[in-house]
């Protein structure tokens, strides 16, 4: 590609990413999005050098992990998805009878080595395996093929709501959704879809757990209970709305540092974030998250075939869904599910997950034919 | 399903994706917006609204302290019980002027002592300023008087009634009890912070350290509602703090204060256990202090007194003293003997006055200088004879020497559930090599096989020791914990009884070779200890005396009385025993510092101690079996 020498320093640092397949505008924006959330845990997690390091090492496997998986040629990822989808599904299937059990829910699966949720393989790859269901089928999809490709979102979702984890389930079928969206599914279908949804809403309704029944009530009026389920979105509304412009200094956020705010460095750190650093802050957050699904949808566009844009899109869509959801239900604009923020909130699953599906879009974009469109 | 009639359309398919990507960054900025939306509207429509929320939460989170356990002996007296008190407090931000100012004025009308100030500080900083710090943990009624009537001039200040800590066997029992004292910056690190939000208290010694976590509790909380100042209107909520575990402790009270008189005015130690289980029975250190000084922070007089005192009181003799165990560790080298089979026990071995090893003029005296003549084993044990034990240990060798007192544990801690327990020393050729950097030296055997030279041991070790014998080498990990028992549920755990590794003899009768001899200490007219303890037993006792050197003897001088001695050289008493010898109920070891003969000094106190162990035995024996046949209903008295 390039015609100066090795010794030259600027296309040494090229030649490199381009050796080892790395998009460099999305790495550079995850790496400062995983940085961020390393100085806003060690603020939320009340200066514990333990949580900051933990999470230092799953951001630095998730990097690692990532370049891997850009090194795999996309048509693999095509070969592999149903495969993969269907390990997901009998291993969803094992949680159910041999799980272990957390705060009532059967999601996590001890294979002695490593602990982990299956259901986050399925956020995944059941977008994987919908675009490569659709790939050698003519687009828009009809009737027949959107019904199989319902029926593979169909299949996890519905084992997922048996744990139960009703948020999990919402976004696989968000992500498997995206994936038929930008199949092109027919925008009456798509209307109609809505509409059986608003009609299903009451049925849904009487089927969720008490404790689900509560959080919707609660985010319809959260004046309802304001120390028992609406204590969490009153005190993060607190703790953002008192973060005014500017914030109010890294680490010297009240809501969190005395207790007042729950679960401050998993899925409510973002009010910590907001209290910490003000409007300014979250500006620069969600303009980091934008550019990152920018680039997703550029990587698509730009992409050769029709496994590959559904899935690098889809795959972009969910990210920025992720955050949306997270930040909209900390504000009080959304009920209360378990989605943590993305790149910041502490955990291990979430953040190797997010990365490796990026690890995919670096593969997609970077094992691009030279040929002329 | 690959028969798909209609072929793919690249171009249009394209347009397709670029059309529905355009709708989704449609869709995106939409949602965007909506959220942008929403955060400018907490953060800068309602900012005000909300950082006066922040700033005084209408709703505040106050953390309930919970109620620290109780502690009990085996017969449910109280050991450690909790008492109300008055604390003042110190709430920074409500404060006019500094804090310091403040404290300055109000040690005016309140003893406010360096200690008080210095625990404040280091508490301040870890405290949000809104919630209250203690400046003193207990204030007299005169001092609370005082207060209420200046109150005025004090805003930020206030007084909370509050519980604080009171030992009512106090100086008998402190070093088994402990006491518990203002948390530290150093106690906290050692802690979850998380369960200490709001407590005053931490345990520093004894049981109320070593049992911190299950005595402590959870702390709950309380949303209350409060005004401006602070102050609480009304409560909204509350989740109850859990309050701590109650200990029953194996100890006996009545035996503890039998013990410590016992002592009489000397210094000095004794521990009784339960050989059965490895209970600890008594645990007493000599001389004692008030555990209740500790508990609101000592004061400076106070604690200049408990240090320079010479007779040391805050040291724990029983679990850190370590004196060399003298004679009582010749029946354990006897079972070595007998074990590896270097001696006949019958076979009379000459015992003149002192013995000298080849190619040296030192001499090995016996502690009767005309020496013991023609005796066995049997008698070598009751008259505690230096010299016959100096030739067993000949045979013996110094690395059986160490394999035999390491297995009665001596050397090795006990693991009791006490903090702060010293190992002693059982040398050996490697600990000399080790520590000293020489070889080990055949004299050295000599006086490592009675006791002395390197040799060390705690007198709690003495009495594990006596238990193995007692148990025929089937004793238990000495323990003080009974049983614990929750609070709220009134459920009680007792606590499982840990059997040490057993001993276990090629020949079973060496034990009682051993014991014989050691009934023979006490009830045979030759027995060191017949006429100070062997007189009127109720029950048969095994005993056996040492006596530890502090200072060497100068060679070939005789022993002089024991008032002309300087005290610090005074060498120290020591006994051991256990009783009856057919179901061992109680094994003590005694200590008494630079107090002279083992059996005269010491050996009195353990039969007193023993004495009055199974006299109120069998009192209980019989006054149960009178109920029982009296009312068969009411047992549980």
């Amino acid at each position: 590609m390039s015609t100066t020498t090795a010794n030259d320093d600027p296309s040494t640092l090229s030649e490199w990413l381009v050796y080892w397949r790395i998009d460099l505008p999305l790495a550079a924006a995850l790496i400062c999005g995983g940085l961020l959330g390393l100085f806003v845990l060690y603020s939320a997690s009340g200066r514990s050098d333990t949580i900051v390091f933990d999470q230092a090492v799953r951001l630095g496997v998730g990097l690692v992990g990532m370049v891997v998986l850009a090194q795999v040629p996309p048509h693999w990822y095509r070969a592999a998805a149903p495969w993969v989808y269907l390990i997901g599904v009998l291993l969803l299937l094992a949680t159910l009878f041999i799980g272990d059990a957390a705060m009532g829910a059967k999601r996590w699966l001890d294979l002695g080595v490593v602990r982990f949720q299956p259901s986050e393989i399925c956020k995944l790859v059941v977008p994987l395996t919908v675009a490569a269901y659709f790939h050698h089928r003519s687009l828009p999809p009809r009737l027949s093929h959107v019904l199989v490709a319902g029926l593979i979102m169909a299949l996890p979702v519905a084992l997922v709501v048996q744990q139960p984890d009703l948020g999990t389930a919402l976004l696989i079928i968000a992500g498997g959704g995206f994936a038929l969206f930008f199949a092109g599914l027919r925008w009456r279908i798509i209307v109609l879809l809505l509409i059986l949804g608003a009609a299903a809403l009451p049925v849904i309704w009487f089927n969720l757990h008490d404790y689900q029944q509560q959080r919707v009530l609660t985010f319809l009026n959260p004046a309802r209970d304001p120390l028992g389920t609406g204590y969490h979105i009153t005190q993060s509304k607190i703790a953002i709305g008192s973060g005014g412009l500017f914030g109010k200094g890294w680490l010297n956020g009240t809501q969190a540092h005395l207790d007042f705010l729950p679960e401050a460095d998993t899925d409510f750190v973002f009010a910590v974030y907001a209290e910490e650093t003000g409007l300014f802050g979250v500006l620069g957050l969600i303009a980091i998250y934008l550019f990152v699904v920018a680039r997703g949808l550029f990587i698509a566009v730009k992409s050769q075939d029709t496994f590959q844009r559904l899935t690098a899109a889809s795959l972009s869509l969910t990210f920025f869904f992720y955050a949306f959801v997270n930040m909209g239900m900390v504000a009080g604009l959304l009920p209360v599910v378990g989605v943590p923020l993305p790149l910041i909130s502490f955990g291990g699953t979430s953040m190797v997950m997010l990365l490796a599906s990026f690890g995919i879009l670096m593969s997609i974009h970077t094992h691009r034919k030279l040929l002329a469109t | 399903m690959a028969g798909d009639d209609a072929i793919k359309n690249h171009a249009a398919e394209r347009r397709l994706f670029v059309i529905r990507t355009v709708v989704a960054c449609g869709l995106l900025t939409l949602l965007i917006g909506l959220l942008f939306a929403r955060i400018y509207y907490l953060q800068v429509y309602k900012h005000g609204y909300y950082e006066t929320r922040s700033q005084d939460n209408r709703m505040r989170m106050a953390v309930v302290p919970p109620v620290r356990g109780l502690i009990f002996d085996r017969d449910g007296q109280l050991l450690a019980n909790n008492r109300p008190a008055y604390q003042l407090e110190i709430v920074p931000e409500q404060v006019k002027g500094t804090v310091r100012q403040t404290i300055d004025r109000l040690g005016r009308i309140v003893d406010i002592s360096d200690a008080d100030r210095e625990r404040f500080f280091s508490r301040l900083n870890q405290t949000p300023s809104f919630r209250g710090t203690p400046i003193k943990l207990s204030l007299t009624q005169a001092e609370v008087a005082r207060f209420e009537v200046n109150r005025e001039q004090f805003p930020g200040v206030d007084i909370r009634a509050g519980l604080t800590r009171h030992y009512p066997l106090g100086k008998y029992a402190a070093h088994i009890v402990g006491y518990v004292g203002g948390i530290t910056e150093r106690d906290l690190s050692n802690v979850d912070k998380k369960r200490y939000r709001g407590s005053s208290h931490i345990g520093k010694s004894g049981v109320e350290l070593a049992y911190e976590s299950a005595l402590h509790g959870y702390p709950g909380s309380r949303v209350v509602e409060t005004n401006a100042s602070g102050r609480a209107l009304r409560q909204l909520d509350e989740t109850p703090a859990k309050a701590g575990d109650s200990l029953i402790l194996t100890l006996d009270s009545g035996l503890q204060k039998a013990a410590y008189n016992a002592l009489g005015d000397k210094d000095g130690a004794v521990v009784a256990l339960d050989p059965q289980n490895g209970g600890v029975l008594a645990l007493v250190s000599k001389p004692g202090y008030n555990p209740d000084l500790f508990v609101d922070g000592i004061s400076h007089a106070n604690y200049a007194k408990l240090i320079s005192d010479p007779h040391k009181p805050l040291y724990n003799r029983a679990l850190q003293g370590q004196y060399p165990p003298g004679s009582t560790i010749k029946p354990v080298m006897a079972i070595g003997a007998l074990e590896t089979g270097v001696i006949d026990p019958d076979k009379k071995v000459w015992c003149p006055g002192y013995i000298t090893l080849p190619g040296s003029d030192h001499h090995y005296r016996d502690w009767k200088r005309s020496g013991q003549g023609w005796i066995n084993l049997t008698q070598a044990i009751e008259r505690s004879s230096d010299v016959y034990f100096y030739k067993l240990g000949m045979k013996l060798g110094i690395d059986d020497i160490h394999r035999y007192g390491s297995m009665f544990g001596l050397g090795h801690k006990t693991g009791i559930d006490l903090p702060r327990e010293n190992a002693g020393i059982m040398p050996s050729r490697e600990w000399k090599r080790g520590n000293r950097g020489q070889p080990w030296y055949p004299g050295e055997t000599l006086i490592t096989v009675i006791g002395q030279g390197y040799t060390t041991s705690t007198p709690l070790q003495l009495a594990s020791m006596v238990s193995e014998i007692a148990e025929r080498g089937h004793a238990y990990r000495p323990h003080v914990l009974k049983a614990t028992k929750n609070p709220q549920s009134g459920e009680v755990t007792p606590y499982k009884p840990e059997a040490l590794p057993p001993i276990q003899l090629k020949d079973e009768r060496h034990w009682n070779t051993v014991i014989n001899a050691m009934r023979g200490v006490i009830d045979n007219p030759h027995g060191t200890a017949h006429h100070y303890v062997g007189m009127n037993l109720k029950y048969p006792i095994a005993g056996k005396s040492g006596s530890a050197q502090v200072a060497g003897l100068p060679q070939n001088e005789v022993a002089p009385d024991l008032a002309s001695i300087p005290y610090k050289l005074r060498e120290h008493a020591l006994f051991i025993a256990f009783a009856p010898i057919e179901h061992p109920k109680i094994a003590v070891a005694v200590l008494v510092e630079h107090g002279g003969g083992g059996s005269s000094v010491a050996g009195p106190i353990a039969r007193e101690v023993i004495d009055h162990y199974l006299d109120q035995q069998s009192q209980n024996d019989s006054r149960q079996a009178d109920n029982a046949s009296a009312s068969p209903s009411q047992q549980d008295s």
